[in-house]
């Protein structure tokens, strides 16, 4: 790095990734994967939404990883962010409830309420 | 022949009365006047259930259910999902479900009175992916610092904002910055403690995890601000996954030219390595890490002389915690002013706290110091489970010690839990209910240093040791009310004299323990009972006369043959037979089987 310039172009141009993410109708999963997601299955969710995504031939959705959100107890935990910023917590999740999340929310844009934070605390 | 994209239409009798025939017949029509009615097949199918909102069409591979499917719309489904992939949102079968139910975790009382300045970025971003970071405004701070602060100015912008260290004796951190930077020394070193070891705790994992650029931009901050050109990060062998993605943060670091030589064009130049401790919970001390980053078993020493002084390879050296260090980007941004409007009068900014033990939201808070125990537990940890009662919350792991149910309301800050008799530690939070037994706590902490003291001074090898002794005497019946005098008196001459902070401190669990629950240490002393009915050689499980309708349940449960007794009469358990195993009162039907 040999300037704030360049600092601020890289900048500009992740945030412009995270615009095209969100202009283009780009929806986002995220998946917990730190310790406690990982210990708790993690990695078999995160490579059942991809498998799931490829299988359905969908390619405007990125998977990505993240760290750890704080509520270690609801881990497998995935957060489904749509293009307009809404976001949806899915927790304990599994490679089944992955799969049925990119059926019915990712696809048709109905989100699993019952795999939902709000669900499980009640 | 191979399609590679099937169109389900509906031909039940409630679509076609809705003209899903002719949205039939405009697809095919759309379809060969594109070409594509040798890849896409259409498929007229029976009824899917939802003829309310027909016609349906469902289109594979996606699996996507388009509703209330018009003539004027095929074309639309062709271009944009036929041909460009993109699913036509505005005709999906939507979401017609109740919207009340918390959808998104920022909705839930578990987010609400929280306040994330050091996991600002955990669960939010990439931790492998620098320019995630970037994004959010990271290494901003050290260009600001590079290019328009004297190291001094970044010196009282930390003294100002009032941060004090977390790694739990809460030392003000620009202080601890210019002590490093007025020491003399042609080499100066950066160090970042990460050999979290307390049980129950993992702030710190969960920021090098989630967040492990913003330890890094600290850290060369901080290399600005005292004169330093190396870093070493001290992190456990056991954070697999945290020493992957320190490796990858630093690598991209390096590459991005924001570590090593002439950062941002500037004369500056710094880098950082990492060094993997083997797990021994006395490198948490700081002398004691230095000199496992040397290469040395990790002993602790005497001080002074302070790191800030002669530290590692005998150089000035400043230690911070990795919390500590994820506050500074913030700081630097945001302005010390800001910083010093969280958190209480001499308690600046928030606190993480792993919250564990007998509470329903098991996991990780950050919290404006000056929150009171009780949000805590109930507001953000959700109460505890089962409707028992809440008895007290262990703070500070080994070095800690307890906040009792009277104290529920103290305003959790540095100074607050020392005058209870516990400390902020660095910052796991342990709720204990009714079912705890505290002089089994004492002794589970004590079992831990006990196995985790190095044996360099004997105040803390042979000291915990016959305090461990003593305790398991009172656990398994054969105290006496002397011991409780020795106990204290033995705590308070290892607190005066052992070498370092894990020695000082180790006590503290069964000092603040005996300070709000000396009535249950009677209990085992006189009465040889264990009140919370936990250890046990106190208690004695027997079976009610009156409840007790002779089924033999327990009896054949019982893996010891301790009960015997006739079928339909009361049965009786052998108490020198009995191993305590709890078999016999699970199995009761007819809660007949109670512990004494």
């Amino acid at each position: 790095m040999k300037s704030i310039k360049e600092l601020e172009a890289i900048r500009e141009r992740a945030l412009k990734e995270i615009a095209i993410r969100e202009n283009e109708g780009k929806t986002r999963i995220v998946v917990g994967m730190a310790t406690c997601g990982i210990a708790a299955g993690a990695k078999p969710v995160m490579n059942a939404f991809v498998e799931e995504l490829n299988k359905r031939n969908i390619h405007n959705v990125s998977v990505a990883m993240t760290g750890c959100i704080g509520v270690c107890r609801f881990e497998p935990i995935a957060e489904v962010i749509e293009p307009n910023g809404e976001k949806t917590t899915y927790v304990k999740l599994n490679p089944e409830k992955a799969r049925r999340i990119v059926a019915e929310h990712i696809v048709n844009g109905r989100p699993v309420i019952e795999y939902t934070i709000g669900a499980a605390q009640d | 022949m191979i399609y590679r994209s099937h169109v389900l239409i509906c031909h039940g009798t409630g679509c076609t009365s809705s003209k899903s025939e002719q949205v039939a017949e405009a697809m095919q029509r759309e379809l060969v006047e594109r070409g594509l009615d040798s890849e896409v097949k259409i498929v007229k199918t029976g009824c899917f259930g939802l003829c309310e909102r027909g016609p349906i069409m469902v289109i594979y591979p996606e699996g996507a259910t388009y509703c209330m499917v018009t003539v004027e719309d095929v074309p639309e489904i062709v271009e944009e999902h036929l041909v460009k992939g993109r699913i036509v949102k505005r005709l999906l079968l939507g979401d017609k479900e109740a919207k009340d139910v918390a959808k998104s975790l920022e909705n839930v009382g578990f987010f609400n009175k929280q306040m994330r300045i050091a996991l600002r970025n955990c669960g939010v971003i990439n931790p492998e992916n620098i320019e995630e970071y970037i994004a959010r405004d990271g290494y901003s701070a050290l260009a600001k610092v590079l290019t328009e602060m004297t190291p001094q100015e970044v010196i009282d912008v930390i003294k100002k904002s009032g941060l004090r260290g977390r790694g739990g004796a809460g030392f003000p951190t620009g202080v601890k910055w210019q002590f490093a930077h007025d020491a003399q020394g042609d080499e100066k070193y950066v160090c970042c403690n990460a050999d979290e070891g307390d049980p129950g705790a993992f702030m710190d994992r969960s920021v090098l995890e989630g967040d492990p650029h913003s330890v890094l931009e600290a850290m060369t901050i901080a290399g600005y601000a005292i004169g330093a050109k190396q870093g070493y990060i001290y992190v456990r062998a056991e954070y697999p996954i945290a020493v992957q993605r320190l490796r990858i943060a630093i690598d991209q670091a390096r590459e991005y030219g924001l570590l090593g030589n002439n950062i941002f064009g500037t004369d500056f130049s710094f880098d950082i390595d990492l060094r993997l401790g083997a797990g021994a919970f006395v490198c948490g001390e700081e002398t004691a890490l230095m000199t496992s980053i040397e290469g040395h078993r990790g002993e602790p020493r005497t001080r002074p002389p302070f790191p800030a002084v002669k530290g590692l390879f005998g150089k000035p050296t400043l230690l911070n915690n990795v919390e500590t260090y994820a506050n500074i980007p913030v700081i630097i941004n945001k302005g010390p002013e800001w910083f010093a409007s969280i958190g209480t009068e001499k308690s600046k900014g928030t606190k993480v706290f792993a919250i564990g033990g007998k509470i329903n939201n098991t996991g990780l808070v950050e919290i404006p110091m000056g929150t009171t125990l009780r949000e805590v537990i109930y507001d953000i940890g959700g109460g505890i489970p089962n409707g028992k009662k809440f008895k007290a919350a262990q703070t500070g792991g080994p070095s800690g010690g307890c906040i009792p149910a009277s104290h529920i309301d103290t305003p959790i800050d540095y100074e607050s839990l020392i005058s209870l008799g516990s400390m902020m530690g660095s910052g796991g939070l342990i709720v204990m209910d009714e079912d705890t037994c505290m002089v089994d706590i004492a002794k589970f902490f004590l079992e831990f240093t006990v196995d985790e003291s190095c044996g360099k001074c004997p105040p803390c090898r042979i000291g915990t040791k016959r305090m461990l002794e003593i305790l398991e005497k009172i656990t398994s019946g054969k105290g006496e009310e002397s011991d409780i005098e020795k106990l204290e008196s033995l705590a308070n001459s290892i607190k005066k004299s052992a070498l370092c902070g894990l020695g000082q401190t180790a006590p503290n669990p069964v000092l603040s323990t005996l300070r709000y629950f000396r009535d249950e240490y009677l209990a085992h002393v006189r009465e040889k009972r264990c009140p919370a009915g936990i250890c046990k050689a106190l208690i004695r499980y027997v079976i009610l006369e009156d409840k007790c309708k002779g089924c033999g349940l327990c009896a054949r449960k019982c893996p010891a043959g301790a009960i015997s007794g006739e079928i339909r009469k009361p049965h009786t358990i052998d108490a020198n037979k009995c191993l305590k195993c709890g078999v016999c009162m699970e199995s009761c039907k007819f809660n007949a089987i109670i512990t004494q």
